[in-house]
């Protein structure tokens, strides 16, 4: 295969890439775009291993990885919980950024082609981005990994001085950046590119141990952003138009989704990412001195079927109370009895509901709950005055009237779901504890709020046996 | 020691209601309350004195026995003289007042120097008041009556009918003042079958009375008529004229006329003149719902049914009283909800909490201090600034909002001069083959942001899974590393350092690659209608 060739494939290919991240702007066509994900991918490693700058000698050693990391990941596919869905997009993300490094540090110690003056200082400055961000990346997305799966704490951890531990580290990778820059040799260049690796794994460490367990919705779309940032560096590195073209897709990609979240929390992506938040620590909230005042109503299961049973319309707001008590197939069961009792049933998915975008809407779907009638919150509020109930499973801050009504909380002024509209409304919680954010929620103590203490799972099992007696 | 709640029998003349019923007797005594009923005070309201009993209250023979035992009483309609002069010192009496209209009411009321709720004072535009509400309940009841009494006059059906013997066609109703009281009508007018047409001088009710099946008849005058809290105000001489030609039209096509016309404190609007009434066609209807306050229509003659150039003018005041079972079980209802603020600890005390909004605004007399008019609700003022942001931010937000909204001519001046500063600098010194990739490189950044707006949020989670298999497009980087063709290969190249690192890579990126679009895929399949 000539050059011109592969360039023309890859042109393909990227076209493709383009119509499968098109393809997702709708459930009818997101298979297809998939399919086109696929295939583009295809075509691009097709062209690269028949092209010219791979030789038949290294085509084993290609086949040997590829059906070796192929055969992990289609296990890790298949096998993977639908709840679990955000620690493994975290993992493949780290893989991502551990590639980017190594093709970087291969690219560096290649000699096979040779650049000069000003070319080879910008060859040169972008390994040492590209190692950057590949590093970053990496050490970011193992921590995520571990937040997610609970082997790490949630709550964020604050170093004395953070921001300022994080501005040296920014000015010493920069001096060494000159430093690497100038080096005369690859061995002299060594110290410097392994002296800001380091630094740059602490440092993607150091911020997402920072950020607390309600913002790692913004932290997994923002490192999905960092894998695609490498990725283009690493085409800049490799003069390689494709690389760029991808990475670029998903670098915004992931800005774009960090954007979202960010809007949907009402904060700044900055404030999120210098961390502190989320922090279970309500101080805020209680000096503030707006405890919110009144009674909590508790009911049974067996009394909310009965006000299930006697609605018309019934709204269910899921959150990652759902996702933890794997609770998304009795909530599927209660929904399906009810549709068939004539109950208008839907879902209202709040943008920072679990712990990655579009968390929930996966969930249900496993569950075999029709996406028609799971909408968004801006498409669902307005409705919530005509609804009889508005069922809240396992979530707690994204319902809180406080961010409309309490300028002093800590998250007003965050869109929210206004259940408290609706007739009446249940929550379902395992006891009186407070959200990620730590603060008290006032919707408890309204009059015609009922709480119904017990795991989602159970509680919702208990539901359907007394809906169906 | 828990309160005794006193009902007696209502006093005023043809008045049907009672305070309370017996199944909000049974809340009432929930709350820590003891109950006594005034011997056959239910009993136009089909509430019998052993339905009350067996719901708990003590039922006791006549009124001043009863306002002896009584510490909290709940009436209907104000108290008459007589029942003034039966009050103790430190008691609590809930019932319409009128305030405004009743002053010497309100200071013999003070000179026995007890507290008064007045249920027609509360702050109605409070969301909180509105399950208080007896106003609006009662006024619910009087519409529904109104087309009840009107179609009782009629002389034809309410629908329009297709039958055997003819076509019948349906009558045509018009309602004046789309209130409580006019929304109800209008419901029930429409769900009998008949065309509703109404019209109110406050313009934003327009939307309501479509949604009850009305159409809305706009005056051809520019004026606003809301009044503030909800009502009314009196209309300027051109509108006025303008509106007076409005009902004429209506007055000689319409069937049914019902008025609900009122405008606080002041005699009701004469909407409907004797020529007009003589335009209409005989057999018509008026139901005139104001005619206590004197009418909305010139010849109405209040407490009676009249006919008049061939219409039927009914006056009746008394149509809550004529659904008494019904109006009593609302306002009991809304007594209690009245009582639950009151008592919020549920121990059969009251605390008449002047700090609270709602029950500020209905206390007119604490402990014989008048108290009305309440101060201007604290919240009138903060409220529209509270609201702004709440509507600003879902006006901000949905789709394609990175587009929608303009960013700050300042804002866009420096991001312009900053990136303006930047490409000269890369343009000055990198070389060309770097400004290749790097225009191929911003483009893209465009085409991603542009795509990837349209994406819906519920697919949010299959978004990330898939560019996250295809950023293990880095393969490539790792591919073209492992073997490069051998003329090319340098002296000193460490190549088995470089394959070593190579393969890793590509196993690495290989995992992502076929995991990230089979667990896409796996994701994509559960999204089913």
């Amino acid at each position: 295969m000539t050059s011109s060739l592969t360039t023309v494939a890859y042109l393909g290919a990227t076209i493709l890439f383009i119509l499968s991240l098109g393809g997702l702007s709708n459930p009818e066509t997101s298979r297809r775009g998939n399919l086109y994900g696929i295939v583009g991918m295809t075509i691009a490693v097709l062209a690269t291993v028949l092209g010219p700058r791979v030789a038949a000698a290294g085509i084993p050693w290609i086949i040997a990885a590829m059906v070796a990391g192929g055969a992990i990941g289609l296990y890790a596919a298949r096998t993977v919980q639908m709840t679990q869905m955000p620690e493994l997009v975290a993992l493949m993300h780290s893989l991502v950024g551990l590639a980017a490094c190594l093709v970087g540090f291969a690219s560096y110690v290649d000699t096979s082609i040779q650049y000069t003056g000003a070319e080879k200082a910008i060859h040169e400055i972008e390994i040492y981005v590209g190692i950057l961000i590949g590093a970053v990346t990496f050490s970011g997305s193992v921590i995520a990994f571990g937040k997610l799966s609970g082997k790490i704490g949630g709550k964020p951890m604050l170093l004395p001085g953070r921001h300022w531990l994080n501005l040296i580290g920014l000015l010493v990778v920069i001096w060494y950046g000159r430093e690497f820059v100038m080096a005369p040799t690859v061995q002299a260049g060594m110290t410097p590119l392994i002296v800001m690796t380091v630094i740059s794994l602490l440092f993607g460490i150091h911020m997402v141990m920072a950020i607390g367990g309600a913002d790692m919705p913004v932290v997994v779309s923002m490192l999905n952003s960092y894998s695609g940032w490498a990725a283009a560096a690493t085409g800049f590195m490799l003069s390689n138009d494709l690389l760029i073209v991808v990475g670029a897709l998903v670098g915004s990609s992931g800005a774009i989704l960090s954007y979202i979240m960010c809007r949907a929390m009402n904060r700044n992506f900055i404030s999120v990412i210098a961390g502190g938040f989320g922090t279970g620590g309500g101080a805020p909230a209680a000096a503030s001195g707006s405890q919110p005042a009144g009674e909590v109503t508790a009911v049974s299961a067996v009394e909310t079927a009965e006000l299930l049973r006697e609605s018309k319309n019934v709204i269910i707001v899921p959150g990652y109370g759902m996702a933890v008590a794997q609770a998304q197939h009795t909530v599927f069961e209660i929904t399906k009895h009810l549709r068939e009792k004539g109950v208008n049933v839907r879902f209202g998915i709040h943008p920072v509901a679990g712990r990655m975008p579009g968390h929930m809407n996966v969930l249900l779907a496993e569950a075999k709950v029709p996406y028609d009638i799971v909408l968004e919150m801006d498409e669902i509020n307005e409705d919530f005055p005509d609804t009889d109930v508005a069922m809240v499973i396992g979530a707690n801050d994204i319902v809180n009237p406080a961010a409309q009504d309490d300028p002093a909380s800590p998250i007003a002024g965050m869109p929210v779901l206004e259940v408290w509209k609706a007739k009446t409304s249940i929550v379902m919680k395992r006891s009186m504890a407070s959200g990620y954010a730590g603060v008290d929620n006032p919707l408890f103590y309204k009059e015609n709020n009922r709480m119904l203490f017990g795991d989602a799972k159970k509680m919702l099992d208990e539901v359907l046996v007394a809906l169906k007696s | 020691m828990s309160l005794v709640i006193g009902v007696p029998k209502e006093t005023a003349a043809g008045e049907k209601r009672v305070a309370t019923v017996p199944e909000v007797v049974e809340k009432l005594i929930k709350l820590g309350f003891a109950v006594a009923v005034q011997s056959g005070a239910g009993e136009a309201a089909n509430c019998g004195d052993d339905a009350y009993r067996a719901a708990g209250a003590e039922v006791i023979d006549g009124a001043a026995a009863l306002w002896a035992k009584a510490d909290i009483v709940f009436k209907v309609r104000a108290p008459s003289a007589e029942e003034v002069g039966l009050m103790r010192e430190g008691m609590t009496l809930t019932s319409f007042i009128w305030p405004a209209q009743n002053p010497e009411l309100m200071q013999q009321l003070a000179a026995k120097k007890v507290t008064v709720l007045a249920i027609d004072s509360l702050p109605r535009t409070l969301s909180r008041a509105q399950k208080m509400d007896a106003l609006t309940s009662q006024a619910g009841v009087a519409g529904y009556r109104a087309v009840i009494e009107a179609a009782n006059a009629f002389g034809r059906f309410f629908n329009g009918q297709i039958t055997a013997a003819g076509k019948v066609p349906p009558a045509k109703v018009f309602i004046a003042g789309a209130g409580v009281a006019g929304l109800a009508a209008i419901g029930t007018a429409a769900g009998l079958g008949a065309i509703v047409r109404a019209n109110d001088t406050r313009a934003e009710v327009a939307d309501q009375v479509v949604s009850l099946g009305g159409e809305f008849v706009k005056v051809d005058y520019e004026e606003e008529g809301s009044g503030g809290g909800g009502y009314a105000k009196v209309m300027s001489e051109g509108f006025q004229q303008a509106q007076r030609e409005m009902y004429a039209r209506q007055a000689r096509e319409v069937d049914i006329i019902i008025t609900t016309a009122l405008i606080p404190g002041k005699p009701a609007p004469r909407l409907i003149t004797a020529e007009m009434v003589k335009s209409m066609k005989p057999g018509s209807v008026i139901v005139d719902m104001a005619a206590e306050q004197g009418g909305n229509c010139e010849l109405t003659e209040p407490g009676h049914a009249v006919v008049k150039h061939g219409v039927t003018i009914i006056g009746y005041t008394d149509l809550v009283g004529r659904l008494a079972k019904q109006s009593s079980t609302l306002y009991a209802t809304n007594l209690f909800r009245l009582t639950e603020e009151l008592c919020k600890t549920k121990d059969g005390l009251i605390n008449v909490n002047m700090d609270d909004d709602a029950i500020r605004g209905l206390t007119v007399i604490k402990d014989g201090a008048v108290t009305w008019p309440p101060p201007a609700p604290k919240q009138a003022a903060a409220a529209p600034a509270a609201a702004k942001p709440v509507a600003a931010a879902p006006a901000a937000k949905g789709h394609g909002h990175g587009a929608s909204e303009p960013m700050a001519g300042s804002t866009l001046a420096i991001i312009s001069v900053v990136a303006a500063g930047l490409f000269w600098l890369i343009g000055a010194y990198a070389p060309a083959s770097f400004l290749g990739h790097f225009t191929v490189f911003v483009l893209a950044c465009f085409v991603g942001y542009m795509v990837i707006w349209n994406v819906t949020p519920s697919l949010h989670t299959p978004l990330m899974s898939v560019t996250n298999a295809i950023s293990s497009i880095i393969a490539i980087g790792a591919l073209v590393q492992i073997a490069p063709p051998i003329e090319a290969g340098a002296a000193g190249r460490p190549d088995e350092l470089i394959r070593w690192m190579a393969v890793v890579g590509i196993g690495l990126t290989c995992i992502n690659m076929f995991g990230g679009f089979a667990v896409t895929r796996r994701m994509l399949a559960m999204f089913r209608k």
